[in-house]
């Protein structure tokens, strides 16, 4: 299905994705990856970090209840894909996400900001990857 | 206070995202489908929050500290060993089949739909794959 292409609203949202980002730096001196933030609240990795990581955790997940107050109605969200697919996806997902030690807040946003050499390396070896998995499932296995 | 700081950062990260699209699987499935249905806008996304964290995490680190205290915890490693590429690698396959990420699909969940907790139930079942992963690897690779 085609989507409109959406380059303000895209650009203000980045905005505020990077906004996220600085304040936690600020305020508590953390990278803002979203993989280490769930892993870590998941497994308790550290009892300390508990606290702030839910808050945080909670704080996204009013996110789209917020805009549906302001604007009355939720984000859009339309999901192209089987749930067996969505379950093969994100297994590789967490596998994939917590093995490289990031994903595209993680390293994309965080890590290509502070030109990490490991965020500089790992970017473009998840997008190129990402657009070869898209082409082989729209053009040649036929979506 | 901590606690409410880190709640409303991440209400701005997770407003950002839901603006932005990036919680859109379909949006985020066309940006990789550069051979169809090609729709540009989530470069815009990257585009916004580079443009915010590059300048404010230079500001935020000419405090000595925190706000909140402690100190400003920056990953320090320079590796780009298998785990880094790999695990990138694989996590872009899973994206580009499942078409959510970890730090999406987070504030995703305050929409209420079931294909996100399906994504981050897996994506946890990923996390725990490669703990399990990790115990049966011999020592010397850690990460």
């Amino acid at each position: 299905m085609e989507t409109a292409f959406t380059p303000l609203t895209s650009f203000g949202g980045g905005l505020l994705i990077g906004l996220g980002a600085v304040l936690l730096m600020l305020g508590l001196g953390r990278i803002f990856g979203a993989t280490g933030i769930l892993s870590g609240t998941v497994f308790v990795e550290n009892r300390e970090e508990l606290a702030w990581r839910l808050a945080l955790i909670l704080g996204m997940v009013l996110a789209p209840g917020l805009i549906y107050v302001v604007t009355g109605a939720m984000p859009t969200l339309n999901v192209p894909v089987s749930p067996a697919m969505i379950v093969i996806g994100g297994v590789i997902v967490g596998l994939g996400a917590s093995l490289g030690s990031g994903c595209t807040s993680g390293h994309g946003v965080c890590g290509l900001s502070r030109l990490s050499i490991r965020s500089l390396v790992a970017v473009p070896t998840f997008m190129a990857t990402a657009a070869i998995t898209v082409f082989l499932i729209r053009h040649v296995f036929g979506g | 206070m901590k606690l409410v700081f880190a709640l409303l950062t991440g209400l701005v990260f997770g407003t950002g995202i839901a603006i932005s699209g990036m919680m859109d699987p379909a949006k985020v499935l066309n940006f990789f489908d550069l051979a169809g249905t090609w729709d540009p806008s989530l470069a815009f996304v990257m585009g916004g929050a580079l443009v915010v964290t590059f300048v404010g995490y230079r500001l935020a680190w000419r405090r000595e500290a925190p706000l909140f205290g402690g100190r400003f915890q920056l990953p320090t490693s320079t590796d780009l060993d298998a785990k880094l590429i790999g695990g990138s690698a694989l996590f872009g396959v899973g994206w580009g089949i499942a078409g959510f990420c970890p730090g999406a699909a987070i504030p995703a969940l305050g929409t209420g739909r079931w294909e996100v907790v399906l994504f981050l139930i897996a994506v946890v079942v990923g996390f725990f794959l490669r703990r399990v992963l990790l115990t049966v690897t011999p020592k010397g690779s850690t990460s």
